[in-house]
């Protein structure tokens, strides 16, 4: 332990702590913003800078260990002084279109500008020029303002290791962008959206549905369908102030009806019906010994990752849509014959804490005789907006129930949110079909938690099914280096591509608590563990849906309807 | 890409990065998109982070050079001498900016920071020549000089009867 003195506060700190967090412990604020948790600090953006007796110039708070005996002044005039000189740099050089922007209300330099009592523009200048990039189907990129903390290049590079962008040019040109300034929809971008999620302006955004959704809405003659994912309903409530971890799935849906839509249904239907679709294909992979192992394709941003980097593999990537596409297949389809609405008529709204669906509802793969099925994409962000607007005050809304058929679903369906979630869901029917016995233990522990890479052997009648989970996409590559080179023992492989799985998804709602990622996934776990049924093939309106419409799992309809194929899109890439 | 320029240097060493974007560049003239990428994989980066330090140095080009290169002196003694009224000049003669290269490919305009020859200040390097003293009124008669030759060579190539 060191003991050190910050503001005349006496601070005992671990030694290799940084005097930012050794300030943190005694409920010290410092500013920040090139700072992120965890990872090794770069001391670029200069705000955390303090002062420290005997030193010449000011200190960078993130990236100084704390000595003993050291004395610290965060809040020194000259310390006050120099941070507000850089807010009053970072100001002069953006575009000052608050009233707006996006990100109004929710912008880390605004909060700065307001902290440090920018009243004035002291200095004018020239300003950088740019053009937003729209060309992506997920997302927007407006390099005019970003203010180069670097955060979005940090996780694009070293977390999640897709390396879309990165610094180019140098001085007052330097600009986060893509190769030769390109969109980023020709560049290696997965479209994933954690680059969202630490930008502290807007200068990285989804692209925008809501006025998609609204015409549709207003329109008389369409049926306007919304589905909510597992993880929407566990982050949603954090937009109005409830404690991390609130179950808002009542709320949710009571304010989706008064949004005006028809009917509200849940994508964890469509969970259930991807389990049984998944599991009957993976037994029969094991069964014929072929294409092992196994990925999941619930994630789009996964999907595309493979499609991009390693198309000689997809092979093993199950043939089944997503669920929010299964869902909209089945509502163009059975639901639209069952309730005699013409399929032209139906707009599917998919609420989704992924940015990566929007790009994923545009692939004309995806969808039944020549319409998508799924027709619009809302984030969490955008669907609290569109709360906003209509005047719906979400803390006072009463509870409601999702509508039916498409509304029932188990608790195996919930866990889809979390990293692992699918793989546990998955166990227990797989284990349940190959063994014809009741499983005693439904928790499956080995597959829970925040690890990049989680593997476990689980014995299913006789045979050792061996399974990993990969939690972000930057954890993939060296599973898939064993498969090229013929050594991977696993059978069945998870893959989301962000960390902690749709929970922390892109689309999600934007702040930087430290805790939000774990509470959700205890929320998804909750509603689980109180669910009556728990396995996917409990769900008594997928049996339904099978015995009227889709016949056998994997059967002739089913593969229509539910399952689709990808495309090797390194080449489409390289020739760009 | 000629295998030849990589295999000169270990596989998955970032190390020779800069090397490698070096040898490409002199035998390319610029540094071509289908390189930088082939060259990514090589070293095991990704494509924007060799992009980025491709644009991070001036050394590198990302377009092929004109046929002339015209260097205008940026240095202190040419600065004094006016030589941002000279660049001016230049820009709006071929229209374009420092940096770039005319559609024709004819000329390539970059600013140099001290040519060294501040003596006969503001200078003005083309190819090999130097024009020193230089007026803005000159710019049109020196440039008119250089797509002369080129429309000669056009009407009258060399090796064909």
């Amino acid at each position: 332990m060191v003991e050190l003195t910050i503001n005349n506060i006496k601070v005992k700190a671990e030694k290799g702590m940084t005097i930012l967090d050794a300030a943190k412990s005694v409920g010290i604020h410092i500013p920040t913003l090139c700072h992120m948790k965890d990872m090794f600090p770069t001391g670029a953006c200069r705000m955390c800078v303090v002062e420290v007796e005997g030193m010449r110039g000011l200190t960078p708070s993130c990236a100084y260990p704390v000595v003993e005996g050291m004395k610290v002044e965060t809040n020194s005039q000259r310390v006050r002084t120099a941070r507000k000189t850089i807010v009053e740099l970072l100001i002069e050089n953006h575009p000052q279109d608050c009233l707006i922007c996006v990100r109004n209300k929710n912008c880390e330099l605004q909060d700065l500008s307001e902290r440090y009592n920018v009243r004035e523009h002291r200095y004018v200048g020239e300003k950088k020029k740019h053009a937003i990039d729209i060309s992506s189907a997920s997302m927007e990129r407006d390099p005019a303002k970003c203010i180069l903390c670097g955060r979005c290049v940090r996780t694009c590079n070293e977390i999640q290791k897709v390396g879309a962008i990165d610094f180019t040019y140098r001085g007052f040109k330097s600009t986060v962008t893509t190769p030769f300034n390109k969109g980023l929809n020709v560049s290696d971008c997965i479209l994933c959206g954690q680059c969202i999620l630490v930008c502290p302006t807007a200068a990285l955004r989804e692209k925008s549905h809501s006025k998609e959704v609204i015409n549709a809405i207003k329109d008389k003659s369409k049926f306007v369908i919304a589905q909510v994912a597992p993880a929407v309903r566990a982050s949603i409530g954090e937009e109005y102030n409830l404690p991390l971890g609130t179950n808002a799935t009542g709320q949710l849906v009571t304010g989706l009806k008064r949004l005006g839509f028809k009917k509200v249904f849940d994508t964890n239907f469509a969970a259930d019906l991807t389990i049984i679709e998944e599991a009957t294909e993976l037994i029969s992979r094991v069964k014929n010994n072929s294409d092992l192992p196994m990925f999941t394709s619930c994630c789009p941003g996964w999907v595309k990752y493979i499609e991009q980097n390693r198309p000689h593999l997809l092979n093993h990537v199950s043939t089944c849509k997503s669920p929010h596409e299964m869902e909209g297949a089945v509502l163009k389809t059975y639901y639209a014959k069952k309730m005699g609405i013409d399929p032209k008529d139906i707009f599917v709204v998919s609420i989704m804490p992924c940015t990566v669906k929007k790009y994923e509802s545009d692939r004309p793969e995806l969808s039944e005789n020549h319409l998508q099925d799924v027709d619009a994409v809302l984030t969490t962000r955008e669907l609290v907006r569109m709360f906003k607007m209509f005047g719906i005050d979400f803390n006072d809304l009463p509870e409601d129930n999702f509508d039916n058929p498409l509304g029932e679903s188990t608790g195996a369906a919930a866990i889809f949110g979390t990293s692992g979630g699918v793989m546990e869901a998955a166990l227990r029917t797989a284990y349940e079909k190959l063994s014809n016995k009741e499983l005693d233990n439904l928790d499956f522990q080995q597959v829970r938690g925040l690890q990049g890479i989680k593997s476990a052997s689980i014995p299913i009648n006789g045979i050792e099914i061996n399974i990993a989970v990969v939690n972000g996409i930057g954890n993939v590559s060296p599973i898939l280096d064993e498969i090229e080179k013929g050594e991977s023992k696993y059978h069945f492989i998870e893959v989301m591509a962000c960390p902690g799985g749709c929970i922390n998804g892109g689309g999600q709602p934007i702040h930087q608590k430290p805790e939000k990622v774990k509470k959700r996934v205890q929320a998804l776990y909750e509603i689980d563990s109180k669910m009556k049924n728990r396995k996917s093939h409990e769900n008594e309106s997928v049996k339904k849906l099978y015995k009227e419409f889709l016949g056998e799992p994997n059967g002739h309809i089913a593969h229509e309807i539910l399952h689709t194929h990808y495309i090797n899109r390194k080449n489409i890439l390289n020739n760009n | 890409m000629e295998n030849r320029i990589l295999k000169k240097y270990p596989p998955k060493d970032r190390s020779y990065l800069i090397p490698l974007l070096q040898d490409v560049q002199d035998e390319f003239g610029y540094l071509p998109e289908q390189q930088l990428k082939q060259i990514a994989e090589y070293v095991g980066m990704s494509f924007v982070a060799v992009y980025g330090v491709a644009t991070f140095y001036n050394q590198f080009r990302l377009t092929p050079l004109g046929k002339n290169v015209i260097r205008v002196c940026r240095g202190t003694a040419c600065h004094v001498k006016n030589s941002a009224n000279i660049l001016t000049a230049i820009e709006t003669e071929l229209g374009i900016k420092a940096g770039q290269t005319t559609r024709d490919k004819l000329f390539t305009l970059e600013t140099v920071a001290c040519i060294g020859a501040c003596s006969i200040a503001p200078v003005v390097n083309i190819n090999e020549e130097y024009y020193g003293r230089i007026t803005v009124k000159e710019i049109p008669k020196i440039l008119s000089k250089y797509k002369k030759e080129e429309k000669l060579k056009v009407e009258h190539p060399i090796g064909v009867e």
